[in-house]
């Protein structure tokens, strides 16, 4: 080989190897001497001395970032793991949280645990999924982490050892993982803003950290990253096919608009009546309500009350979004007024005002309008029910359509509800509702 | 007519603890009834009116002819439907559309609801009738009334007493089911798809049965009429012990080690 061709390949040797101690480094960073601290780590085992108020507080925690909700698998003990987490890369199987020594936390210290919230990297040093949300919980305090791990401690050990994932290839491997850490993760630290209340600060901290609003409530790129927790502009669930509306924008789920008091009444009881007009947590919301949300003190609930207030704009600043087709009005004699009249009207009401404290309006309500129809495609397939909360134990539920409605039908009758009574949203084609079919539960 | 008072002062009762908003539903009701058009049935706020997600599939007020795949709920008894809705929570039983209903509902919630429809005593319409050979329909008959010792078969009749009309509060009634749902059970059971509490009794009783087996039975007892009136016995008979162990029913089994919750 030449001089030259030495010299090409040295240079390509070297510029790998800075790419790869660059990679290695990324995913290193801000771990500063957190390896000893794991290494001199003793591991704490609560017993009758422990601090119920620290138990309480982890618990509390527990609650506010919903752990159990994927940290259980339908059935299963309570954090023992093994839920199914489907995935656009394959199924991610959750972990096993109980204090069990062969399955679960039990050999974990307390600043291990921190390193897998804060750096997403777990007992062993391996890089961890990011299914687990460390991108949101990276903003934790460690106060905050540490009470979670004592809680974690304290519950009954469960004997279940954690399925492996089943990820494609390249997505199953550790150096996959550390490139897309290196392009789209970095240990976060919540900084409170000083021009905003201390209320604001503490509900941007929940919303932002813990909450993981944005894992659901913000679009995901091809390898599955959102742009950090502050966007909360609204995406496609993947694969589960629940669109999570944008909590920025007032034609979606925006709520700049609303009163402190009715978002606080959404998200501790499931469902606000805002001056007749019923509005529900429906999907994984509705599960987000049931587990989590009306767990939460009044006051922290006000407090993410308060920053979500400032999320985007009202609607009388915002601009009404194009109707995606441009269609004329639907006929009040076509098939899907016929359909309406059949199968919604008795609970809907003929003009789609719905009945207060029960069902909600279809008239300006937006979840029908969103110009994303996932989530009104499968209420009406699915039917479902809203959460029952401790503030309306016995909500009332909508039948299933997929029975008996084909997907033709289907899409005429959503139109007609997008276009009806000041409603001016775009038409459902059948092969929109064809899409979502089938995405529920099986 | 006392009784019917009763239920009257607590169902009202109900409404005021639960909801206090209960008066002005009413009344909202009232206004848009009255400004809407005449074809909408007056809205009321009963458990009823809630539980329209279920009647959709399960018949008006839970009561689903046999001549579809739907099981009736209208008077099972009451715990056998709140088990089942459980098992559908927490994957013992899989079908997507029940889970994704259930999913966000409380214990408390679920028994309210099985309690509801285990008390509507309505009627049942005339069975299917039967389109097995009488070799098989009598295989079936067999099976349901004396079982098969030598399979390790216990009769249908001995837990699901012998009116086949079950026993409050947890073991189901037999008849008045559309035959594939009862065959499609029976298959599930056999299969693991379709579990309940452990010790699983019908798990057991299903792997002891041929596909065959299954077929006769579902077949016979689809085409019992259920005569006016009947229900489910209203306790297990004092002394008698289910001859398989059984998760939930509360009953002791014949094996001294078989308890029973």
């Amino acid at each position: 080989m030449s001089r030259l061709g030495w010299r090409l390949l040295a240079a390509i040797f070297a510029a790998v190897a800075a790419l790869l101690a660059t990679v290695v480094a990324l995913n290193l960073r801000g771990e500063g001497n957190l390896s000893a601290e794991i290494d001199s780590a003793s591991i704490q085992v609560p017993g009758p001395g422990s601090d119920p108020d620290a138990l309480a507080r982890g618990a509390y925690l527990a609650r506010a970032g919903n752990c159990e909700a994927c940290h259980t698998a339908r059935g299963g003990a309570p954090y023992s793991g093994g839920r199914a987490i489907d995935t656009p890369f394959g199924t991610v199987y959750s972990t096993n949280l109980t204090p069990d020594p062969d399955t679960g936390l039990g050999h974990w210290s307390a600043p291990q645990f921190w390193r897998a919230m804060h750096h997403g990297r777990g007992a062993d040093g391996r890089l961890l999924v990011p299914a687990f949300p460390y991108t949101s919980t990276t903003l934790v305090t460690r106060a905050d982490s540490d009470a979670l791990y004592a809680y974690l401690r304290s519950l009954p050990s469960v004997q279940r050892a954690a399925r492996p994932h089943e990820l494609r290839f390249p997505f199953n491997t550790q150096a996959a993982l550390a490139v897309w850490r290196a392009l789209y993760f970095k240990p976060g630290v919540f900084e409170p803003d000083a021009a905003r209340s201390a209320d604001w600060n503490r509900g941007a901290y929940l919303v932002q950290g813990l909450g993981h609003c944005n894992a659901c409530h913000a679009k995901r790129n091809a390898l599955g990253a959102t742009e950090g927790p502050l966007d909360l502009g609204g995406g496609l669930i993947p694969i589960q096919n629940w669109y999570a509306p944008s909590l920025t924008d007032p034609y979606e789920a925006g709520v700049a608009s609303w009163s402190a008091t009715d978002i606080v009444a959404l998200l501790k009881n499931g469902v606000v009546d805002r001056a007749g007009a019923l509005v529900t947590a429906s999907g994984p919301m509705g599960e987000v309500v049931l587990r989590s949300t009306q767990h939460l003190s009044e006051a922290d609930l006000g407090a993410m009350a308060a920053y979500l207030k400032t999320l985007g704009a009202t609607h009388a600043d915002a601009a009404e979004p194009a109707a995606q087709a441009a269609s004329a009005p639907p006929s009040a004699a076509g098939r899907g007024a016929t359909l309406y009249a059949d199968h919604c009207a008795a609970c809907h009401g003929d003009q789609g005002a719905g009945i207060a404290g029960a069902y909600p309006p279809l008239a300006g309500n937006r979840a029908v309008t969103m110009a994303v129809p996932a989530n009104l495609v499968r209420i009406v397939l699915e039917g479902g029910f809203a959460p029952s909360t401790a503030g309306n134990p016995r909500p009332y539920g909508m039948p299933p359509f997929s029975p008996i409605l084909n997907n033709d039908d289907i899409a005429l009758l959503l139109s007609h509800l997008r276009g009806s009574w000041g409603n001016r949203a775009g038409e459902v084609s059948a092969a929109d509702v064809n899409r979502y079919r089938g995405s529920g539960a099986r | 007519m006392h009784h019917t008072t009763l239920t009257v002062f607590r169902t009202l009762a109900r409404g005021c603890k639960t909801r206090v908003a209960a008066a002005m539903c009413v009344l909202g009701a009232c206004l848009s009834v009255s400004f809407g058009a005449s074809a909408t049935p007056a809205f009321e706020d009963t458990l009823a009116q809630r539980l329209q997600a279920c009647t959709g599939c399960h018949g008006e007020q839970g009561r689903a002819s046999p001549g579809g795949y739907m099981p009736r709920l209208a008077g099972k008894p009451a715990g056998y439907l709140f088990h089942q809705l459980l098992n559908f929570r927490d994957g013992r039983r899989g079908y997507g559309p029940m889970t994704s209903l259930v999913d966000p509902l409380s214990d408390d919630y679920l028994e309210e609801i099985a309690a509801h429809f285990a008390s509507l005593d309505l009627t049942y319409p005339p069975p299917q009738p039967a389109t097995a050979s009488a070799a098989t329909l009598e295989r079936g008959e067999r099976l349901v009334r004396q079982g098969d010792p030598a399979a390790q078969v216990p009769a249908c009749s001995r837990c699901h007493g012998d009116a086949m009309m079950g026993v409050a509060p947890a073991i189901p009634g037999l008849l008045g089911l559309p035959r594939d749902y009862v065959n499609a059970q029976l298959g599930a059971w056999r299969t693991g798809k379709r579990r309940a509490q452990a010790p699983d009794c019908m798990a057991h009783v299903a792997k002891q049965l041929s596909l065959s087996d299954i077929h006769a039975v579902s077949q016979w007892l689809a085409m019992q009429p259920v005569p006016p009136g009947a229900k489910p016995l209203a306790a297990w008979p004092a002394g008698q012990r289910l001859p398989v162990a059984c998760g939930g029913v509360g009953v002791d089994a014949v094996e001294a080690s078989g308890a029973s919750r």
